[in-house]
């Protein structure tokens, strides 16, 4: 290292710094996504609309932490639209104040009544249905969420962490149909049959099924597109192989629905792009995007008459839970709170 | 009248060191009060609910991580540092650098890595089961590696390096006159290790064990991806699952409590030792291992390389091999975050390196005036950006950004933002964070400089300012060169923060990685994987020759 070690470097770290603070604001068309889902995943979904309508679209994946980022930029936010994969975090963003309320005729046709904010506040774009897996030689052919805890699965069950938004949810739901007390009994049943530590993702479960370590687990449906799509000779198809999928319904509800998630998105407060962001919100709810969300991410579009995947066809038309998502979303610090009674995830 | 000039100037002169350690000071407290503020913010409601279902599992489980981690790290570190500085045998060449490999592999690429290799259809339980002759791992398969011990034993084998850093560096520049010395006085190798090495190294230990465990209490991937509840995923869990921020910060700051109180109980435990050594630093000979012995060695050597880097390193390439042989390329995106990468964690480094030697020096030069006790305050808050949890920081910085937010926009005008979702907000995050290794290594470097050599240059009319330039920066070069390595290796890794601080359409090798791992599909997560661990081999290997060079 040289004498002038210092003083040169930090010249030009002071020089990157100015270049970096005196970008310029773009003057093209544009749209800011910030999202708590990976934009790889809708990265299709966004070119399909760059294409179409000349806006570019600029994103920022952030896991945890999006509703305080928003509030702490204020009203100079550059956040035109706000997406989650979860309806609590969705909410959490209405409550947080950093949303606003939209009237679009587009959406509001699309979008059934119970999987929008009646406010304009949020709009559900796909659902996702938490889905049995199991080995594909088990004779099992209808399952209810209650036999998770069935002492003659013990050591058989795989499933993620409990306190993972898809599994508060699905927690939650339960709350809503049986209360707190039923709940708590049957988490510590399920706590009772893990084949393993709570961890992981969903896809884990399948390869699990595959690695002999469980026989049955928890898991969102779209994974099961997503690996028994894949490429001949992989290893993701190899563990969608190994499981076959059954949609559970609870116990005691009377319409036998399975729980259902969605991936939702808010106009943003102070979107600094409004019209963009109302034109993005509205292509994604369009044939054409709604087509890709079936059949490039194997989700279910919330548009009626959208053909889906055929791997996913093959599971079966979905029949959706009729509890409201926005009421179940009510419960999850409830069963956030149980799964750290129970010890679910130690 | 130019008596009174001469004065003023002086003493504004006098002012800069301790001003500027200041200002280094008060942005790494305004996070940690921003979560004071936080905290203040919730009731206590759901201290019943921690206190009951919580805090006892996640105590001890994050206890028993650090034990572990603390006893695998100090076995691995001081043993392999002891190993090639005492013993000469052929392959010492090359380990006393390649000890440090580990460095460049994040611990939640590790945890990764090895969930692949000994998941029961990996490849290494399916030759073990060809060999055995069982057709199913529902007939044999071994025991799962997503607990505690998995979890121990994948952070201790990454993070002991630091240790061994520490420990070699000490052995090299310290150690070798007090052991001639020993061994003149016809103390035996164990003896000499037992009576001498220890309690000689137990500063650098210190400092390289703190720095591991922190590390470890820090980690966030490789806990949750192998099913360990510590306190910081707690933290996670209050804040994400329950949507309950004051929870969180209440949480975090209990936990930065504990922190302070064990580094400050350790600081005093030696606060007593001094060591300076005027005499010329000279390496110890080390005696000439043969036939098994030498092999032993050896082989004891290379295991922690073997294990912290060698299987998984070879382990990503080969799948990321595959996956570049059917994608034929690697995407402009994964370019773009590796140039994002080097160059955040090239700024990060010069900034926190800056600031690091600022502080430390505050702290030296200001030894006899009024300045002395809150210069060195000012060094101990610097160093505390370690011990908050890279989310918990991030969390901490966004209020104090705000109020910056509010008052240039007032200032200046104009509908964008200044600070947020700028390079230069992640800068200010990664310099917080790791400002406590060149804050260490810079201090640790000047208490072997001794005062006389200063006193001598003052005496012949070199200013203080000459005085680092001439005669400490030479001599402390060997311990910046380190910091600044380790920190820009560091920068690299770093997860939390950047997830949340970054630019829009701004992703690094990390958070890229961590968007394929999240959305389950790894087809370029392996390549963004090799591409961190080659991006960090190169200034492991500078680290290595930069600060063990002289050993050889």
């Amino acid at each position: 290292m040289s004498k002038r070690f210092l003083p040169t470097q930090l010249a030009a770290a002071a020089l990157a710094a100015t270049t970096a603070m005196a970008a310029p604001h773009a003057l093209a068309e544009e749209v800011n996504l910030y999202t708590t889902r990976e934009a790889t995943l809708i990265q299709p979904l966004l070119d399909a609309f760059t294409k179409e309508s000349g806006i570019q679209v600029k994103t920022i994946f952030i896991v945890e932490g999006l509703l305080e980022r928003v509030q702490a930029e204020g009203q100079r936010s550059p956040a035109d639209v706000l997406m989650t994969v979860d309806i609590g975090n969705l909410l959490d963003l209405v409550d947080g104040g950093v949303t606003q309320p939209l009237q679009s005729p587009t959406l509001e046709q699309v979008i059934p009544a119970n999987l929008r904010g009646q406010d304009g506040q949020w709009f559900a774009l796909s659902l996702r249905d938490r889905v049995l897996y199991a080995d594909k030689d088990l004779p099992i052919s209808s399952f209810t969420y209650e036999e998770l805890a069935d002492p003659k699965w013990k050591g058989k069950v795989c499933i993620r962490s409990g306190q993972h938004p898809y599994n508060t949810a699905l927690i939650a739901a339960k709350i809503a149909h049986d209360g707190a007390e039923a709940t708590q009994a049957w988490l510590e049943g399920v706590k009772q049959n893990l084949a393993r530590t709570a961890t992981g993702g969903d896809r884990n479960v399948a390869r699990d099924i595959l690695g002999g370590i469980c026989d049955i687990g928890i898991a969102n449906a779209y994974y099961v597109g997503q690996m028994k799509n894949a490429a001949e000779g992989s290893e993701d198809r190899a563990w969608g192989n190994a499981i076959k999928v059954v949609r559970p319904t609870f116990a005691n509800s009377t319409d036998g629905g399975t729980h259902v998630n969605i991936t939702g998105a808010s106009l943003a407060k102070n979107a600094p792009n409004r019209d963009n962001a109302v034109k993005f919100l509205e292509y994604l709810v369009s044939p054409a995007a709604q087509a890709i969300y079936a059949n490039a991410n194997y989700e279910y579009p919330v548009r009626d008459g959208v053909q889906v995947d055929p791997v996913m066809a093959a599971l079966g038309p979905l029949k959706v839970d009729t509890l409201n998502i926005a009421e179940v979303a009510k419960y999850r610090k409830q069963a956030s709170e149980l799964v750290d009674k129970v010890g679910f995830d130690n | 009248m130019t008596v009174y000039n001469f004065r003023f100037s002086r003493a504004v002169r006098g002012l800069w060191a301790p001003a500027g350690a200041l200002l280094v000071a008060a942005t790494v407290i305004a996070p940690i009060a921003a979560l004071i503020w936080h905290a203040f913010g919730g009731d206590l409601t759901h201290w019943q609910h921690l206190a009951n279902n919580v805090i006892p599992t996640a105590l001890r489980d994050t206890l028993i991580l650090l034990a572990g981690v603390g006893v695998l790290v100090t076995l691995l570190g001081v043993g392999s540092a002891w190993l090639v500085t005492a013993y000469e045998f052929p392959g010492r060449g090359i380990l006393h650098w390649a000890l440090l490999l580990p460095l460049a592999v994040p611990t939640y690429i590790m945890a990764y890595s090895y969930l692949d290799i000994l998941h029961p259809i990996g490849p290494v339980q399916s030759t073990l089961r060809d060999w055995l002759g069982y057709s199913s791992p529902r007939e044999f398969r071994l025991p799962d590696i997503r607990n505690m011990a998995g979890a121990i034993l994948v952070l201790g084998f990454v993070l002991y390096p630091y240790v061994y850093l520490t420990m070699r560096a000490m052995f090299l520049t310290q150690a070798a006159n007090l052991l001639e010395a020993a061994r003149t006085l016809g103390a035996r190798r164990p003896e000499v290790f037992r009576r001498i090495v220890l309690p000689l190294a137990r500063p650098a230990w210190a400092i390289g064990l703190s720095l591991a465990l922190l590390e470890a209490l820090n980690d966030i991937g490789a806990s949750t991806f192998l099913g360990v509840k510590t306190l910081t995923v707690t933290v996670y869990t209050s804040w994400t699952a329950r949507s309950d921020l004051a929870a969180a910060a209440q949480i975090a700051l209990t936990m930065l409590l504990i922190i302070v109180g064990l580094i400050l109980m350790e600081r005093r435990g030696r606060a007593r030792q001094r060591f300076s050594n005027t005499q010329r630093m000279q390496p110890m000979r080390p005696r000439v291992l043969h036939g098994p012995a030498a092999a032993t060695a050896l082989l004891l050597g290379f295991l922690p390389i073997l294990i912290g880097f060698a299987i998984p390193a070879t382990y990503l390439v080969m799948e990321a091999w595959q996956r570049l042989h059917k994608m034929g390329g690697v995407s402009d995106s994964l370019i773009s975050s590796l140039v994002n990468t080097v160059l955040i964690a090239s700024l990060a480094t010069v900034v926190t390196l800056a600031a690091g030697l600022m502080v430390a020096w505050a702290s030296r030069t200001l030894r006899e005036s009024a300045w002395r006790q809150p210069a060195r305050t000012f060094a101990r808050i610097g160093s505390l950006g370690y011990a908050v949890p890279g989310t918990v920081l991030a969390i901490g910085l966004l209020a104090p950004v705000m109020l910056i937010e509010e008052l240039l926009g007032g200032l200046l005008g104009g509908q964008r933002l200044f600070l947020m979702g700028s390079i230069g907000l992640l800068v200010i995050a990664y310099t917080i964070r790791f400002l406590a290794i060149p804050i260490g290594a810079v201090e640790a470097g000047l208490t072997r400089v001794p005062a006389s050599l200063e006193h001598a240059a003052r005496t012949l009319g070199e200013r203080p300012g000459g005085t680092l330039r001439r005669v400490h920066l030479p001599l402390i070069r060997p311990a910046l060169a380190a910091s600044a390595l380790l920190v820009f290796v560091d920068a690299m890794k770093e997860l939390p923060a950047t997830l949340l601080l970054r630019p829009l359409n701004f992703d690094t090798l990390s958070t890229w990685l961590y968007a394929e791992a999240s959305r389950g599909t790894y087809e370029e997560g392996a390549v963004a994987a090799v591409a961190i661990v080659l991006a960090g081999l190169l200034p492991v290997i500078l680290l290595a020759r930069a600060n063990l060079s002289y050993g050889r």
